[in-house]
């Protein structure tokens, strides 16, 4: 599943890098540490978080995450969009909390196997 | 005569750290990954580095005055050594265990130093050295395997 299905689907706002929208999700992460997120999360993730500095658009690119999600509609810092558009991460961000944008994204997810 | 097993260095290159300035953090990192990418390295042994040297920089950017990074690349290893001015670290057994932290509120805001650092770099180096100095600084010295 690609994030233009999850954008869609969960009615996301794309806040940069709609180019990378056709990037493949290959599962989620949820978490608002870094190093937990650096350490435990993997490449075609999707990140779910409520962090919103410029920092995560490091994590994201080293672990060639598929995207970030900014939950509770948390908008990013304009640092952070200026990174992330700069390293063509797309940021998207939700009115939802992180369990439950977490458990949508899970069954769309397994929805499609 | 038997062949001796030789460890040539073929590439070095050395890095700054501007300690306490969070808007470039990660930039080291990421560009030693892009490095590394560009060689086509491994996946798994570029994502060792990066997660190491990730957590070096973000340690060096909370902690110190100023660092450099030291990449080595051999014919089967990658070194990446981490040099720091700061504090240095008063207790090394202390520091390693994960949940440890003596970071700011401010640091722990931004979601660091939640105290894994150390400890992640230390569980995805093949082989770590750390030794510090109080009043001085502190040197990380991180292998990886390029046949994992």
């Amino acid at each position: 599943m690609n994030l233009e299905t999850i954008v869609k689907e969960l009615g996301l706002e794309v806040k940069c890098a709609s180019e990378n929208l056709k990037n493949d999700v290959t599962g989620g992460y949820t978490g608002d540490l870094l190093s937990d997120v650096m350490a435990n999360s993997h490449e075609g993730n999707i990140w779910i978080t409520r962090q919103v500095h410029q920092n995560i658009v490091a994590v994201a690119s080293l672990k060639d995450h598929a995207g970030i999600i900014l939950i509770n509609s948390c908008e990013p810092t304009q640092d952070t969009l200026a990174k992330a558009s700069q390293e063509k991460i797309p940021i998207m961000v939700s009115n939802l909390h992180a369990f439950e944008l977490t458990g949508k994204i899970y069954n769309l997810l397994e929805k499609k196997d | 005569m038997p062949v001796q097993e030789t460890n040539h260095i073929s590439y070095q290159r050395s890095f700054y750290i501007e300690g306490g300035n969070f808007n470039y953090a990660g930039i080291v990192s990421t560009s030693i990954k892009s490095i590394l990418k560009q060689m086509d390295f491994p996946s798994n042994v570029v994502r060792k580095c990066s997660i190491v040297c990730y957590e070096s920089e973000i340690n060096v950017v909370s902690y110190a005055r100023k660092g450099v990074v030291n990449l080595t690349i051999n014919s089967n290893t990658i070194q990446i050594e981490v040099i720091d001015e700061g504090p240095g670290i008063p207790n090394i057994d202390l520091a390693m265990q994960e949940g440890y932290s003596t970071a700011t509120q401010k640091i722990r805001e931004m979601g660091f130093g939640a105290g894994m650092g150390l400890h992640n770099i230390e569980s995805y180096s093949d082989a770590f050295i750390i030794s510090s100095e109080l009043g001085k600084g502190t040197r990380l010295l991180m292998t990886i395997n390029i046949k994992q």
